[in-house]
């Protein structure tokens, strides 16, 4: 029998033709580290440089991977890395191909270049292949605009709560931030590896996408906190409380699509990006325990104000000489559910960017949230924040951008394969 | 750390052999008794430079897990007329042209042959369609014995690999 060997080796080996473990030889290990083995084999010689000495130095903070081929897309239950870029981007009308026939494309090539990244080996005509020797955590999470259901000619099948969100009268959105047809999110514990897949992902698309904006965000370095530490905004808040916790059943009920909508969406989610403007200078105008009554924690270790502890549930009905100790339109009495369904997963990054001129600091927060429905679970919040929530003065939003996140692939699959092809569709 | 990287690394080397052509461990070793040249070649790594008409290249990288050296004497795909195996070398008065490759690509065994912008290559030539990028191109390689191996590639934008081409005779 000819071996009929398929794409890149990260495609290449199939779980039904596995020799059975009874080395005991860890197969996932063996998987990523055929693929990771073939891929050094096949760029050694297409480039000068030596996979030995590439990988020599590379330390197991460097090398830790995340698998990519699952049920979900990684970079969501996938504790936050250091590290993020995301970049918006819409198919280009100059093809000369049907937008469908684009979208496709420009999948099938994301889906080749990630599956190879985030295993630490270089993308196919990687020119760079050095740099995608520290994975370092790295995942590609890819997103799909509302509006791009309908330039395909699959309106029918867009998720019904995903649509750009209302504008709330607080908002002071620029367009430049506002959605596009596809997102990019890229997520590291090192900074060259993001900036080398992000460069792969956007070059290898070029003639198909064209970038619209781009928004690079950061956390604490890795390991300067404990894991399941929360992270800190640069308010100096711990930013990230009461989220759902990942590999569990809730985790699974508040973000993972269970199909019930549109049946491709199984395993998908829905996300909300927002760009989040820090009113730095205005902030440093408070006392501290004034800020700490605007968002009803305390500063130092997050816990609310009727608690001891970050983890402490907020109760809002407790009252000190007849006034509330949380006041009620402090951002942790207005955020928290009122209905058992309005949770999410925010999984925030900083931005720091240079400010413009006169300006001390362009800071903020790119607010990344996950859930099945933005309807029910998103915008209640959503809108009682934007009435009512007195950090109001010191936070505007000036991006929003929705994105259908579909559900993850196997071996041979592509991302979004479940929308795009029928045969996947009625699978 | 790093020794017992490079172990490990040793173990899935020869390993990847096993679980990349999809077979199990006793078909290798029956197969490889009366082995084809093509059932002991794996392609990996695999693209063609994206091009609207006329010609463009091929790469990767061919391993041979047999015993005996094997050799690509020629390779056709539907969506060329024409399919060359191609070399590049140096010219006297500077830079470098790309010509047809006299006696193929030998694959030593147990090792490597790398199909590489500058380098070897293969060239698809009288496209009879656009090469667009992201979608695939079936390619077969055929040995000196006369098996071959089909295999599919992805269509990728690329900068490089616009070495001249210097035809036969």
């Amino acid at each position: 029998m000819p071996t009929r060997p398929t794409s890149p080796p990260a495609d290449g080996p199939s779980g039904d033709h596995d020799p059975p473990g009874a080395s005991g030889i860890n197969r996932r290990r063996l998987l990523a580290g055929g693929a990771a083995a073939a891929g050094l084999a096949g760029a050694a010689g297409a480039a000068s440089w030596s996979a030995a000495a590439g990988r020599r130095r590379v330390s197991a903070f460097a090398a830790e991977t995340i698998a990519f081929y699952g049920a979900h897309q990684a970079g969501i239950e996938t504790p936050p890395q250091s590290h993020a870029v995301f970049v918006g981007l819409d198919i280009r009308s100059d093809t000369q191909r049907s937008p469908r026939d684009a979208l496709e494309a420009v999948l099938k090539l994301w889906t080749t270049d990630a599956a190879r990244l985030t295993q630490g080996i270089p993308a196919l005509a990687d020119t760079e292949p050095e740099l995608a020797l520290r994975p370092a955590r790295l995942t590609v999470t890819v997103g799909l605009g509302p509006a791009v259901f309908e330039r395909v000619g699959l309106g029918r099948l867009r998720p019904p709560s995903a649509r750009s969100l209302p504008v709330m009268t607080v908002d002071r959105l620029e367009p430049r931030w506002g959605g596009t047809d596809l997102l990019l999110q890229i997520c590291a514990d090192d900074p060259i590896t993001v900036a080398h897949a992000t460069r792969v992902l956007v070059k290898n698309v070029r003639t198909l996408a064209v970038e619209r904006w781009r928004q690079a965000g950061f956390r604490s370095a890795r390991n300067a906190d404990h894991d399941g530490v929360t992270m800190r905004n640069l308010m100096g808040q711990v930013d990230g409380t009461v989220n759902p916790v990942a590999d569990t059943p809730d985790f699974s009920e508040v973000v993972w699509d269970n199909a019930q909508a549109q049946p491709w969406m199984a395993g998908g989610t829905l996300m909300v990006l927002r760009r989040i403007r820090m009113n730095l200078d205005k902030w440093d105008e408070l006392d501290r325990a004034s800020k700490e009554l605007a968002i009803g924690r305390r500063l130092d270790n997050g816990a609310p104000l009727t608690g001891q502890h970050e983890n402490d549930p907020v109760d809002v009905t407790v009252r000190r000489d007849g006034i509330p100790v949380i006041p009620p339109n402090a951002h942790v009495a207005l955020a928290h559910p009122f209905q058992p369904g309005e949770r999410f997963l925010r999984r925030p990054y900083n931005f720091d960017d240079p400010p413009t001129a006169g300006e001390t600091s362009d800071s903020g927060l790119l607010f990344a949230a996950y859930q099945r429905d933005i309807d029910v679970q998103f915008l209640p919040v959503l809108r009682r924040l934007a009435e009512a929530d007195a950090m109001n003065r010191w936070l505007t939003t000036i991006g929003s951008a929705v994105y259908v996140i579909p559900p993850g692939v196997q071996t041979g699959q592509y991302l979004g394969s479940q929308l795009l092809d029928d045969r996947d569709r009625t699978r | 750390m790093n020794n017992g990287l490079m172990i490990r690394l040793g173990a899935v080397l020869a390993a990847a052999s096993l679980v990349a052509v999809g077979c199990s461990k006793t078909d290798i070793a029956t197969e490889h008794k009366s082995a084809s040249a093509a059932s002991a070649v794996t392609v990996t790594d695999q693209w063609v430079k994206a091009a609207p008409t006329g010609m463009t290249g091929l790469f990767g990288t061919l391993k041979n897990a047999g015993e005996h050296e094997v050799n690509v004497v020629s390779a056709s795909s539907p969506v060329a007329g024409k399919v060359e195996l191609h070399e590049v070398v140096g010219q006297a008065g500077g830079g470098s042209v790309m010509q047809p490759k006299e006696g193929g690509f030998p694959i030593p065994a147990g090792g490597t042959h790398v199909l590489a912008p500058g380098a070897d290559h293969i060239m698809l030539m009288d496209l009879k369609q656009p090469l667009q990028v992201g979608k695939d191109v079936e390619v077969t390689l055929r040995f000196e014995d006369g098996s071959t191996l089909p295999f599919t590639a992805q269509v990728r934008d690329f900068s490089g690999a616009d070495e001249t081409y210097k035809p036969a005779g």
